[in-house]
């Protein structure tokens, strides 16, 4: 998938100046039909129609298939594959040390709900600056096959058997830590999976993206819940997801009853029309509620959950100084003889 | 209890004791019960006694707990300046019932024993010196809040030893109207029960022991502080940019330090921004994934942790190793494996920090001894993890971070920050054949970029899995091979930048003592005892692992070496050994593992067995 469209032979570019070309990365090692490497083209198209510049970008992970991706995506921009389920606290600590940079964060399901489920909540809890991307398959790929904390009760892998557990649901754990961003998503519905990432990457905090991604070597079996097949017979999406960016002059019409426009800061919108069910993407316990009746009911609800613009950010919770910590001069930072000798009058 | 026997109200004189007076060299014990507020009384006393210009330490030996337990605080006077620990106790203040009986046996024949007339002991000694206080009384008459009046009995021993012992009342209001930063009621009150208790003891006790203060002139110009406060201090004067952290005891109060002192030192007074961030995080695996992430993106990053906190950092310290990313870690060390004694000390982690991780992984630690070092550490430690972009471990520990040292006043940081290899865009353009992981210079450091770097050749993905000089994911065995060798390449330049050995030598020495940390000042005062009885020896401090040179010749020039050091294993001689396995017979372990600080009495007993053997 590309977004990019040659007019009288030369390359189209962004804003920036840039291709779609200078979003790509190195050559995918998953496997051929992955979900993962859908989701990777469409981090490549979402950051070109933004026009994120690459050096202000880091892609972070952990560890599993998922956390490989970020070699897939951005070769102009850096990165950390970092340890199993810590991605969250050394994305905590590289956003502390410049606030200017744009973090996009992959994990995946074991990733996210097992190992890292902690690290995860208090991100959020914090409300870190970062798009967080939950590549969600229900199934741990590089150790051939064991289920995963967010597999399904009654599903069967081949290696696993059957799961007699309660699945854990990320995003109602990123709505129970007061996440302001919460959307879920499946690999095969490409434009949706790129509006939600554009308008993540223009939100300010946490914004979490669970999608489902099938894993076609462990877990793409017709009865499984996270396969390609059951994505596209089940998925039901909440609302037509649309992206405007602050650069777009359009045209709003706040009148229309099946359409509501969500302002985010600096101006970016998005614009969710209604499809089948009534839904306030702001109410959080219709978040909760809905997301627990999908579990009962074993439904397949894809689409923006909530969103609350209104939370301070770590940044703004620190009051931290404006210009990167990384960036400060020891001018800035060793202290004057002035203040040096305040502190020594102390212990005298 | 049967055996309870009433103290005489009023003291005798020992006709079997020498009758010239102790000045200026004790210890005063107060043992009282944790909680009660005996902080202040204690800090207080030595306070007072250090600005009459008499050197003291002040060490706190307290349980785990929050409020109950008994406590013990020893005000080490020594008019020779010593501030190691001693195992003998001059002066008890016996304010604990549950301690009392083993209190009481520690003290030496012809101690001091002042305790609350309502305090009974089982078997009260003849060889020693009785003080009983009407505590009771004296509290009720300050008209002091029902609340309050815990607190409050403290004052009494302060009062008392202030009387008996002479100390300058001047200095006691000074101490604290310091404490109370001025505020008059708490001081008047506080004051008021102090100078009761002193002229209660003026006008009923008699003085019959043999202790007394006098003025001296050794403390004038210097500090009172503790490590873990002197480091905070440090690290805000070098730039830190994030401290993540996780509370755990000893290490807390160095962070708690650093936040009240980073407001003074470095927020905006106008605005209140801060060029900081401190941050309490979830567990010691997200501080430590916090300043690796941190250091990554070009900050001064650091925490502060114990033993057990250490544990939980072992994986990012792997990582951080092999991505090279620098970040400081300070551990202040407790005792044992597991929570062990918490609020004990111990130098038992010297092992697990050097070979911190999974693979082969060797670190740069830091060993501070004195409050000099703490602060210096402070910085120095960013200096060198930026130089060498790698973990670098400062080994403190709770003797040295918690407790009260005297100490010359710190000075000003000249030196400029060793930012290291760091490259920005326009700098990057000469670099032809950069590669995140390529050594350009032949000292196994390569060259980073931060992120945020905008020349397009800057970027790389920062990873644990197995890479080449550029970065780039590979499991060719050569790259591996070369990588690591790389490594310790740069271990070994790490060797000649960290701080050298203090030595403290003597011509005329024929066996030599090397010790590092808290154990400083018992090891300095051994040599002194050492000499007066006809053995002398010279003194090598170890401030910093990789080990180097100077040691090997250190250990070059004497028969017998013996390290001193507060573990059950020897964890430091064993590298000594490793590092000079030509002189490896030479090297004796003297250690001991009881959660106590080291003192002088130990390394001498030690020292003259071991060469008594020898000789016989």
């Amino acid at each position: 998938m590309t977004v990019e469209t040659k007019t009288n032979g030369k390359p189209h570019v962004n804003r920036i100046g840039l291709t779609s070309q200078d979003y790509r990365g190195g050559e995918t090692t998953l496997c051929q039909g992955c979900g993962h490497n859908s989701i990777t083209s469409q981090i490549i198209a979402a950051a070109f129609e933004l026009s994120l510049a690459p050096h202000q970008v880091i892609k972070m992970s952990g560890i599993g298939c998922s956390s490989k991706t970020p070699a897939y995506f951005m070769s102009r921009s850096f990165g950390f594959n970092t340890l199993h389920g810590r991605m969250p606290s050394v994305t905590t600590g590289a956003v502390l040390a410049n606030r200017t940079l744009l973090a996009i964060g992959i994990s995946g399901d074991g990733d996210t709900g097992s190992i890292g489920l902690g690290q995860f909540k208090h991100m959020v809890r914090r409300n870190v600056p970062v798009v967080y991307i939950v590549e969600n398959n229900g199934v741990y790929g590089l150790t051939k096959g064991q289920f995963s904390a967010t597999a399904d009760v009654g599903q069967t892998l081949k290696y696993a058997g059957t799961n007699v557990l309660p699945p854990i649901d990320i995003c109602i754990e990123a709505l129970a830590a007061d996440c302001g961003f919460v959307a879920r998503s499946f690999a095969g519905d490409a434009k949706q999976v790129r509006e939600l990432l554009k308008a993540a990457m223009s939100f300010h905090g946490t914004a979490v993206i669970d999608i489902i991604s099938p894993c076609v070597t462990f877990n793409n079996h017709h009865d499984s819940t996270k396969s390609y097949d059951y994505g596209k017979a089940h998925e039901e999406r909440l609302q037509d997801i649309q992206f405007i960016p602050r650069f777009d002059e359009v045209h709003i019409d706040y009148d229309e009853g099946d359409e509501r426009y969500v302002q985010l800061h600096d101006g970016p919108m998005i614009k969710l029309r209604k499809l089948g069910r009534d839904y306030d993407p702001t109410n959080k316990w219709h978040a909760i509620e809905l997301l627990e009746r999908a579990r009962q009911n074993h439904e397949f609800i894809t689409g923006l959950l909530y969103i609350n613009t209104q939370r301070q950010t770590l940044h703004e919770t620190m009051h931290l100084t404006s210009t990167p910590l990384a960036y400060l001069s020891e001018e800035e930072l060793r202290p004057s003889r002035e203040r040096f000798e305040r502190v020594m009058q102390r212990f005298m | 209890m049967t055996h309870v026997i009433e103290t005489e109200t009023q003291p005798r004189p020992l006709d079997d004791l020498e009758s010239e007076p102790i000045v200026n060299d004790f210890s005063i014990v107060a043992a009282t019960v944790n909680g009660s507020g005996s902080q202040t009384a204690n800090n207080v006393l030595m306070r007072a006694i250090f600005k009459m210009g008499i050197p003291v330490s002040g060490k706190n030996l307290f349980p785990s707990n929050i409020q109950g337990l008994p406590t013990w605080f020893i005000i080490r006077v020594s008019k020779d300046g010593y501030t190691a620990r001693r195992d003998t106790t001059e002066i008890l203040i016996a304010f604990n019932q549950r301690t009392a009986d083993e209190d009481l046996a520690s003290l030496v024949p012809g101690g001091v024993c002042i305790h609350p007339n309502d305090v009974k002991f089982t078997n009260p000694r003849s060889d020693v010196f009785f003080y009983p206080l009407p505590v009771r009384e004296l509290v009720r008459q300050s008209g002091a809040d029902a609340k309050l009046r815990d607190y409050i009995a403290n004052m009494v021993y302060v009062g008392a030893v202030a009387e008996l012992l002479g100390i300058d009342m001047n200095e006691i209001k000074a101490a604290l109207e310091r404490h109370f930063k001025g505020k008059s009621k708490p001081i008047a009150l506080n004051y008021g029960v102090v100078v009761a208790a002193a002229e209660w003891v003026r006008a009923n006790l008699s003085k019959v022991d043999r202790f007394r203060v006098e003025p001296m002139e050794k403390t004038q110009g210097l500090i009172l502080v503790d490590g873990n406060t002197a480091a905070a201090f440090g690290a805000l004067m070098g730039g830190m940019t994030v401290c993540a952290w996780y509370p755990i005891t000893p290490s807390t109060s160095l962070v708690d330090a650093m936040t009240e002192l980073a407001p003074i030192l470095r927020a905006d007074p106008v605005t209140g921004t801060t060029t900081y961030a401190i941050i309490q995080t979830e567990d010691e695996i997200a501080a430590a994934g916090i300043i690796v992430g941190a250091g990554w993106a070009g900050a001064r990053a650091m925490t502060a942790t114990s033993g057990p906190g250490l544990s939980l950092m072992n994986e990012f310290v792997s990582l951080a190793y092999f991505a090279e990313v620098p970040c400081v870690i300070w551990d202040v060390q407790r005792m044992g494996p597991s929570t062990g004694l918490p609020t004990r000390t111990s130098q038992g982690d010297v092992l697990s920090a050097y070979y911190m991780g999974h693979g082969d992984t060797r670190h740069v630690v830091l060993f501070p001894g004195t409050m000099t070092e703490c602060f210096e550490f402070g910085y120095l430690a960013f200096d060198l993890a930026e130089r060498l972009q790698t973990p670098v471990l400062v080994l403190s520990d709770l003797d040295l971070g918690m407790n009260n040292w005297m100490s010359e006043p710190f000075t000003y940081p000249e030196k400029p920050f060793d930012r290291g290899k760091v490259l920005t865009a326009d700098e990057l353009e000469r670099f032809k054949d950069w590669g995140r992981y390529k050594d350009l210079d032949g000292d196994g450091i390569p060259y980073r970029t931060l992120p945020g770097n905008p020349n397009p050749r800057a970027a790389y993905l920062a990873r644990g899995t197995g890479h080449n000089e550029y970065a780039i994911y590979s499991e060719r065995p050569t790259d591996w091979q070369q990588n690591l060798d790389r490594l310790t390449r740069k271990h070994n330049t790490a060797r000649t930048l960290v701080p050298k050995p203090i030595i403290l030598d003597d011509e005329l020495a024929n066996i030599g003592i090397i010790a590092y940390g808290s154990t400083d000042p018992a090891v300095r005062e051994a040599g002194d005892i050492l000499r007066a009885r006809g053995i002398r020896t010279a003194y090598l401090r170890i401030r910093a692992l990789p080990l180097e040179a100077t040691l090997t010749d250190f250990l070059a020039k004497y028969e017998r070496v013996y390290v001193v050091e507060l573990n059950q294993d020897g964890q430091m001689a064993q590298l000594v050994q490793l590092h000079a396995p030509e002189y490896a017979a030479r090297v004796r372990s003297v250690r001991i593992c009881n959660g106590l600080p080291m003192t002088a009495q130990f390394v001498v007993d030690s020292i003259m067995r071991a060469e008594q053997a020898k000789r016989e």
